[in-house]
């Protein structure tokens, strides 16, 4: 279908203002990226898919501005023995990272992907992404292949000792970044990726993970602290035979969050966990916009994603489970539940199936509600004023999704963030 | 164990299974049952859809002058509509050009002045549909039928034949209950004042391409008004035929339930086999008012085409209920089995405070049928209730969808949702699919959503099979099973013909 008039416009618009970066050697995998997305162009309100968000701040030219968050608190992982690789609004810096090398993992930034020493990242930079572009469309993730101006490239050939630690730091209050990473795990090698940080004032991401048979990969991520920065986050994973892909977000605080994670089962007996946790106050949109495709047989998806949210704050969730046909043994979890602490806020929610084959255990649950007065009032009949008890509770609501983290000390550190952030709410 | 002849096979499985399911399997054969063509003498406008066909459809309903301008004011706007696309069917594009808007029996152009005068091929029709003999003979016209004791529960009986509203039956019997139940063209004569009132108030008339498509053209359709604190003395019922060839049947049903008021409706749909596709797009709108409740039930099995996806029934449908007052409810309950594409979202509005909203739905395709159906359940006021409970099923090469919103509304405090939606699967070519949308806007509603998908099951089958059952009956054994929640919301009349249905829709789909 052709595209209409005025998003054309907009793209074009959008486009005028920006110039595809000279970075390693992905000319190509940028120019075709643009032709995808002059193709698509830029998501508009009236999209199916950007039904319960608003994509206009994401798509216009000017970045809007974002404050730059001032807190004693000590940004998250800080205790955590990691390899650290710092981006100041969306550049590398050497002098805040640590040394790239570390055994069983081959890191590099984008820019020394060269066609020359035919690094094995030039061939996956744009990949995953064109191949989640069916069957729905994702504009931004495209948009950022064309343009990303930095990233790095994360080969994991062992197990590495320490997790990977990707820190995004905000320093300037008009920042409109676009970051992109390749990340590779060959056959059973195993590894563990931490991000975090506010980025910029707008952030837009993207992320390919490739996992080769028998891989694991570990993603924990949080976003968030700044109050008012947008952000725009795609993640593509491929997973190969028995491999092991399980991935969680914590987002604190934002006017606005998109992540979209698509991920693809191609190989037999594969597992893919997604799980979200999102507190969120006042001026916070947050949408969550999960496809899982199951291509192959005997493989297993879950999809937890909890939202608290209050003084007026949206939470979206859009999941998906599409078992195509021939992925017979399939088990296929989705929950996606909201606690509403007010009466202002909202939660809109499209928990969708699309199965094609038979032999298939697909489920998926969603509820919204006010916390539960019951559980109050045993709490508090036992002495515990109404504001503890009520983050207990909250607490208790969110550990599903925590609890998806399998490393005990990441999992208290995030479970200690939470607590922190209503405690500080409690006023 | 010994080993049993056929008979004893036969008793065993009478003892232990539900003896209708088992029997609607044996007796069928591979065709659709009410695969048939009434011959007769059909009146048709010319093809195609122009201002000047609509005038003449609201002239041959000698309609009033209001309502021929709401009529072309619905044409007008319909042209400036685009066909939805959204749904999860796929069929060629309809040229809406290239279909007859007005067909009826020609023995019905003068109108009979007596049932006796009504064509026997139309009554065989009604007999083959299995209209109750009581109402067939009153049909007939058969001198005292009105006397003839009735043989269990009364239902009224609108049969729509092509468009047109052939006789209603029982209707002193309704009358004396202040009960109004008759076609919607008698009721836009004799009752202008509640059609100008109530028509297009609930599902206005640019509400979507096809139902201000049928805003434009509807031929015919029921109008149920219940009085204030009547409980309507039996069940209405109308039964759907489509059976004249490229015609579309585009009816108009309107129901109000004034205060306190009580009303089940049946509705009952088949057409004949036919090889080129049919359209039908119908629109219900149903008024609850303070206090009154309305059961709207239908089983619909249009020819669904034949096993290789040739032919059958386009069935676009706009069902919308609105309960004004509160403590207004209403029930939909819907068993979907034919039609080679259904696009149909039977839903609640649920305005008056402590109103109620109930969906229960079953939906099954079979070779290459596609649905496409859900519901909508609108929370508007205060302390609202609503229900969802869907089952499809899918076999053979057919894709079902269950489609639905749940909105609660910033004021709709304290409401509460229930939705549960199960699929199975019956087979490795099809598919099932759910796409519910769920927006809450308050803190102090609860809403829950929950889906499976799943087979059936083999320790089931082996179960079943072991008992002496074949195949198709312990599958439709198994699927009886996973829709009663749904079969026990039917009023008795339905029930078992539902049940029956259910095993005839699956025939043919194992083995």
């Amino acid at each position: 279908m052709a595209l209409d008039d005025r998003k054309h416009s907009t793209t074009e618009e959008r486009l005028a203002t920006m110039t595809v970066p000279d970075v390693g050697c992905t000319a190509q995998a940028r120019q075709s990226a643009l032709g995808r997305l002059r193709a698509m162009g830029l998501p508009s309100r009236r999209d199916e898919y950007w039904k319960f968000t608003r994509p206009d701040t994401l798509v216009q030219s000017q970045a809007p501005e974002a404050s730059i968050f001032a807190d004693d608190e000590k940004p998250v992982f800080t205790d955590v023995d990691r390899l650290k690789i710092v981006f100041v609004d969306g550049v590398f810096d050497p002098a805040l990272s640590d040394d790239l090398s570390l055994s069983g993992v081959e890191i590099d930034r984008l820019e020394d992907v060269c066609c020359t020493d035919d690094h094995w990242a030039e061939d996956l930079y744009g990949t995953l992404e064109t191949k989640g572009q069916t069957p729905v469309e994702r504009p931004l993730a495209a948009l950022n292949t064309a343009f990303a101006g930095d990233g790095v490239t994360i080969r994991v050939t062992g197990k590495p000792t320490k997790p990977i630690n990707l820190i995004y730091t905000h320093e300037d209050e008009t920042s409109d970044v676009f970051l992109h990473h390749v990340v590779r795990v060959e056959s059973g090698a195993e590894a563990t990726i931490l991000e975090n940080g506010p980025a910029a004032a707008r952030f837009n991401k993207c992320i390919e993970i490739d996992i080769a048979d028998g891989g694991t990969l570990h993603h924990i991520r949080a976003q968030g602290r700044d109050h008012k920065r947008r952000a725009v986050t795609h993640l593509f994973a491929q997973l190969g035979r028995e491999s092991v892909f399980k991935s969680f977000t914590l987002t604190a605080n934002g006017v606005l969050t998109r992540n979209e994670c698509v991920i693809e089962l191609t190989g037999d007996d594969a597992v893919a966990h997604v799980a979200g946790a999102c507190v969120g106050d006042g001026d916070f949109h947050h949408d969550d916009t999960v496809f899982v495709t199951h291509d192959a047989v005997n493989c297993e998806s879950r999809q937890v994603f909890k939202k608290v949210l209050r003084n007026g704050a949206t939470g979206v969730f859009q999941g998906k489970i599409l078992v195509k046909a021939g992925a017979q043994k399939t088990d296929g979890y989705q929950i996606s539940q909201s606690l509403l602490l007010d009466e202002d806020s909202q939660f809109l929610a499209k928990p969708e199936l699309e199965i094609y084959a038979d032999d298939v255990a697909c489920s998926h649950g969603s509820t919204s509600g006010a916390i539960d007065e019951e559980g109050l009032f045993y709490l508090r009949a036992r002495g515990v004023p109404k504001a503890i008890a009520t983050d207990l509770l909250t607490l208790a609501f969110l550990a599903e999704a925590v609890e998806e983290i399998e490393d005990e000390a990441l999992r208290e550190e995030i479970n200690g963030r939470l607590a922190g952030w209503l405690e500080r709410r409690r006023g | 164990m010994a080993v049993l002849d056929e008979a004893q096979v036969r008793d065993q499985v009478k003892e232990g299974v539900d003896q209708e399911t088992v029997d609607a399997v044996r007796e069928v054969g591979g065709a659709y049952k009410y695969g048939w063509e009434t011959d007769i003498e059909m009146e048709y406008a010319p093809k195609g859809l122009t201002p000047d066909i609509v005038r003449l459809i609201s002239e041959k309903n000698e309609e009033p002058e209001w309502m021929t301008n709401w009529r072309l004011e619905a044409y007008e706007r319909w042209l400036t509509k685009e066909e939805p696309d959204w749904a999860m069917v796929d069929y060629p594009e309809i040229d809406f050009q290239d279909q007859y808007y007005y067909a009826r029996p020609k023995s019905m152009e003068v109108k009979p002045k007596s049932l006796d005068e009504v064509d026997p091929k139309l009554l065989a029709t009604y007999a083959k549909l299995g209209i109750p003999l009581k109402e067939q003979m009153i049909l007939a016209g058969v001198e005292g039928a009105e006397n003839a004791p009735a043989e269990g529960r009364k239902v009224a009986v609108d049969a729509v034949f092509d468009s047109v509203s052939v006789g209603t039956t029982f209707q002193k019997e309704l009358m004396q209950a202040g009960v109004i139940f008759c076609s919607i063209s008698e009721a836009i004569r004799e009752h202008p004042e509640l059609v100008k009132k109530y028509l297009g108030s609930v599902v206005p008339v640019s509400d979507n391409f096809y139902a201000t498509l049928n805003s434009a053209v509807f031929s015919d359709g029921s109008f149920v008004y219940v009085p204030p604190g009547v409980r309507c003395p039996m069940e209405l019922s109308t039964y759907f035929r489509i059976n004249a060839e490229n015609t579309g049947q585009f009816e108009r049903t309107l129901i109000i339930a004034d205060k306190g008021s009580y009303v089940s409706y049946l509705e009952g749909c088949t057409a004949p086999q036919r090889d080129i596709s049919q359209l039908h797009a119908a629109v219900v709108e149903i008024i609850v008012e303070e206090d009154a409740e309305v059961k709207y039930s239908t089983v619909q099995n249009w020819y669904p085409g034949d096993e290789n996806g040739k032919g059958g029934i386009y069935n676009f449908v706009t069902k919308r209920a609105d309960c004004r007052g509160d403590r207004a409810k209403v029930m939909w309950t819907q068993v979907e089995t034919g039609s080679a594409v259904t696009w149909k979202y039977p839903s609640c509005i649920l305005r008056g405070n402590e109103s109620q909203g109930e969906f229960y739905s079953i939906a099954i395709a079979n070779n290459y049928q596609q649905a496409d159906t859900g519901t909508k359940m609108i929370h508007l006021g205060k302390n609202t209730r609503s229900r969802i409970v869907s089952k499809g099923i899918s076999a053979g090469h057919a894709q079902n969808t269950y489609r639905g919103l749940v909105s609660m509304h910033p004021k709709a405090k304290d409401s509460r949702n229930y939705t549960q939606c199960d699929s199975l699967l019956i087979g490795d070519q099809c598919g099932a699919h759910t796409v519910p949308y769920i927006e809450v806007k308050n803190n102090s509603s609860r809403v829950e959503h929950e889906a499976t998908t799943s087979k059936v099951d083999d320790d089931q089958m082996f179960y079943c099979r072991q008992r002496g059952m074949d195949e198709e009956e312990a599958v439709a054994l198994v699927v009886n099973g996973f829709c009663k929640d749904v079969l026990q919301a039917l009023p008795m009349e339905f029930a078992m013909e539902a049940q029956q249905l259910v095993a005839i829709s699956l025939e043919g789909s194992v083995g």
